[in-house]
């Protein structure tokens, strides 16, 4: 009974969403307030309707009712309760539904948090985001209905992908989507203020906190998904340039450009137009990455099987998307007049070279992961674009944006004098080099180029970084009020960009002194990884829940100290008939070490990969920290309700 | 600074950065594109020597064999038309079977064998590689009851 009560909730959801798209912008247009006020509560109605949709299909899944084709596609009586409720968002129907529902749960948040907007203003916010809930939620309802029943019954579900019977898998969808989806926030916002006309620096302001949480989120996700990859998936690496990877990273770049150009938009009234801008190519890429992801299209860990309607209809929606946001921009912004005057030395500046770098970089992400799909609809050939060619694009584009982050907060805005600002970083690059060369002849080898240049670029970054924060500090009286009169934004910023340095140093080391070895052990042997011995004591089975596993034992030395036991495990899934690789791993500040086991070979030997992974935690650690960062800035007491003033204009 | 010069100013780092950027793309790109073909293709000789490409289809059954002292592997690839020997030293993915599509990154050596540095098979056993599953469907090989295909 359950589905239906689903079903019937869907379409009530559509129909309010209808409701709150057409209503309110129809509304504004022509000056009814009755049909402008329409937006709030049809946005509230739809995301009831939606939560109930969502509780049923996790009933359904709690209940083990497998006459719904999608539990029974996804789910199995042996699954633990814990894995049953999240395997509602563990495929493409379910995670549709979130996609939705997050969309609401956004819809609502404005309703709560906006409600000193003009009236046209939310009307026009609430409308753009009722349009973009109607065509996902349409989608759901003409391509991939989680509610579908399944005719006859199955004694049994056909159980959820082993792959993603695992925490960090079950909270990083929920946490990416909060992402992708908030973009949309910081979308209808400056698609109101182009229908409105209303961009001024108080739209800048409503805007930050929107994109700050969306980003935030995005970033946990991607660290989640990054942390999931490297423990899971047994190849011990952490990014793999895979195309839905970077379709969760484009959004990001654009996002953190966005984010600092909203800063100079805000407090300087510069850049109107480009933010406009990026906030539609951001959202757009948002989409884009559904797209990529719900179509199939691309060959990739993450493609389901899934049918061609399904990207043709997002396509379409696409399309529409982004065809009538870049039509209205490309109306509007002749008329969008920037108020700053600023000189060619100036933060301004500085922030857009970081704006132009950061989405150069998406762009040349975009080119490697959509050309084989453009080659191949031309019917010109099926390639694939290798990893090599993603860092090494990559590399040379951050460079600069490293470096510019160590110093560009030391800038004033609107114009800077060179001068003053030498004074300050005249020690910086040398000091940074010394400290580089020192860092890397004490502990690695000084030959090592790339060591060197990413560390002294992390000391760069952190000393420029310390400099500016010591720098705003040193204008007051004594030490201690210098650092109480910052702003949360500003430490905010400071623990971001130190963030940046901790990722550099975890990605260059990790990347450069990993070692990996794959051999052939048989119970007893031994294979040494620099001073670490790997000595494996033999294998046992052991049962899981809805899995039988081989367990093999390992035990770790260095200079006949016992470092720890590690347990790798093939286990091989009841239903699916799956084999999956669960990797054990030590995990250290300065090193994890990381035991997969490979096949079972003859006479009881097994292929065994071994890892040492330097200082590879500091990649996410640096995520993290820019996490961190971003919830500093968000608790500003700037934007807090009272202390923001309405938009005047309407 | 004049609006007008600030604009050139704009336009010409965006140019730059533009330019810039495409230069490394483009290198880029060169060393890293990889082609797909299919076995049969590789049996016409279309397929690139001494040059690395993506090969996918069916592990053949029966053809998987094993060294006894070390990594290395053998098995042969179809596409139903034509079959290409592979040799890889390492280990395979979880869901490497006989029968299943995978798809192999390597080259061809002097005897003719694909010689592949990376093995890629999915963590879903309905699923094929979308270029395995199309040069499959061109030559009638793919089985009916193949879910993709059947919804």
């Amino acid at each position: 009974m359950s589905a239906e009560i689903g079903q019937w909730c869907l379409i009530l959801a559509v129909l309010f969403a209808i409701a709150q798209g057409v209503f309110p912008l129809l509304g504004a247009a022509r000056g009814i307030p009755l049909w402008m006020s329409v937006g709030r509560a049809a946005g509230r109605a739809q995301f009831l309707f939606l939560a109930i949709a969502f509780g049923c299909l996790i009933d359904g899944f709690i209940a083990n009712d497998f006459s719904i084709l999608y539990v029974a596609s996804h789910s199995n009586s042996e699954l633990p309760l814990y894995y049953r409720v999240a395997a509602t968002w563990g495929a493409h129907e379910g995670s549709m539904l979130l996609w939705a529902l997050i969309l609401s749960v956004w819809t609502v948040a404005v309703t709560l948090f906006c409600r000193s907007l003009t009236l046209p203003f939310q009307a026009r916010v609430l409308g753009v985001m009722g349009l973009i809930s109607t065509g996902i939620l349409l989608f759901i309802l003409l391509t991939s209905n989680p509610f579908d029943r399944l005719v006859p019954m199955p004694p049994d579900g056909n159980d959820l992908n082993p792959l993603l019977q695992d925490f960090g898998m079950t909270i990083h969808p929920p946490m990416l989507y909060m992402g992708y989806v908030g973009l949309s926030v910081a979308f209808s916002f400056a698609i109101a203020a182009l229908l409105g006309g209303t961009l001024d620096s108080a739209w800048a302001r409503w805007s930050r906190p929107w994109t700050l949480v969306a980003w935030i989120f995005l970033t946990f996700g991607i660290v989640l998904g990054s942390w999931w990859a490297y423990y899971e998936l047994g190849w011990g690496g952490w990014w793999f340039w895979d195309p839905v990877e970077n379709a969760s990273f484009m959004p990001w770049l654009v996002a953190t450009a966005l984010l600092h150009s909203l800063a100079a938009t805000e407090k300087r009234g510069a850049f109107k137009a480009w933010t406009v801008l990026l906030a539609i190519f951001a959202f757009s890429l948002s989409l884009l990455g559904t797209f990529l992801v719900r179509s199939g299209v691309l060959t990739s860990v993450h493609a389901f099987a899934s049918d061609p309607a399904r990207g043709l209809f997002i396509l379409v929606f696409l399309a529409l998307v982004v065809g009538s946001s870049l039509l209205l921009y490309a109306l509007r912004a002749p008329s969008i007049r920037d108020s700053a005057h600023y000189a060619l030395i100036s933060r301004e500046n500085l922030l857009l070279m970081n704006n132009i770098l950061l989405v150069t970089a998406a762009a040349s992400i975009l080119l490697g992961t959509l050309y084989p799909l453009v080659l191949d609809a031309l019917q010109w050939g099926k390639i694939s674009v290798g990893p090599p060619y993603f860092s090494n694009v990559f590399a040379p584009l951050m460079a600069p944006v490293i470096l510019l982050a160590g110093i560009a907060p030391l800038f004033a805005w609107r114009e800077a004098s060179l001068a003053k600002v030498w004074g300050k970083i005249r020690w910086l690059a040398p000091a940074a080099l010394t400290l580089g060369i020192i860092t890397t002849a004490l502990f690695w080898e000084l030959k090592d180029i790339k060591v060197l240049a990413g560390l002294s670029m992390a000391f760069w970054l952190i000393g420029g970084t310390l400099l500016s924060l010591w720098s705003r500090v040193q204008l007051r009286s004594s030490v201690l009020e210098g650092l109480q009169s910052q702003s949360l934004s500003s430490y905010g910023m400071t623990i971001a960009h130190l963030g940046i340095a901790v990722f550099l140093v975890g990605l260059v080391l990790s990347d450069r002194h990993s070692v990996e070895k794959v051999v052939r052990l048989a119970p007893g042997d031994t294979a040494a990884i620099g001073r670490y011995d790997f000595i494996f004591k033999g294998i046992k089975t052991v049962d899981g829940p809805n899995f039988k596993a081989q367990e093999g034992l390992f035990e770790v030395r260095s200079e006949d100290q016992l470092i720890t036991e590690l347990k790798p495990q093939k286990r091989s899934y009841r239903v699916q008939r799956n084999t999956m690789t669960e990797a054990a791993i030590d995990p250290g500040v300065t090193r994890d070490l990381y035991v997969a086991l490979g096949e079972p070979l003859d006479a009881g030997a097994w292929s065994v990969r071994l890892y040492y992974k330097p200082f590879i935690r500091w990649i996410w650690f640096g995520g993290l920290f820019m996490m961190m960062g971003g919830l500093l800035a968000l608790l500003d007491r700037r934007y807090r309700r009272h202390k923001m003033d309405p938009l005047v204009t309407a | 600074m004049t609006p007008r010069r600030k604009r050139m100013w704009v336009v010409g780092l965006i140019i730059l950065g533009v330019s810039i950027a495409t230069y490394f793309a483009l290198s880029a790109f060169q060393k890293n594109l990889l082609y797909f073909f299919t076995p049969a293709q590789v049996a016409h000789g279309e397929a690139p020597k001494g040059y690395p490409f993506r090969i996918g289809g069916l592990v053949v059954q029966g053809t998987v064999l094993r060294a006894p002292d070390s990594l290395l592997v053998h098995f042969t690839l179809t596409d139903g038309i034509a079959t290409v020997p592979v040799t890889f030293s390492g280990i395979l993915p979880d869901l490497f079977r006989e029968g299943q599509g995978i798809i192999a990154i390597g080259k061809m050596n002097a005897e003719g064998q694909f010689e592949a540095s990376e093995v890629l098979a999915k963590h879903d056993e309905n699923y094929m590689p979308p270029e395995v599953a199309d040069s499959l469907k061109k030559n009638g090989q793919l089985s009916t009851t193949y879910k993709d295909y059947q919804r």
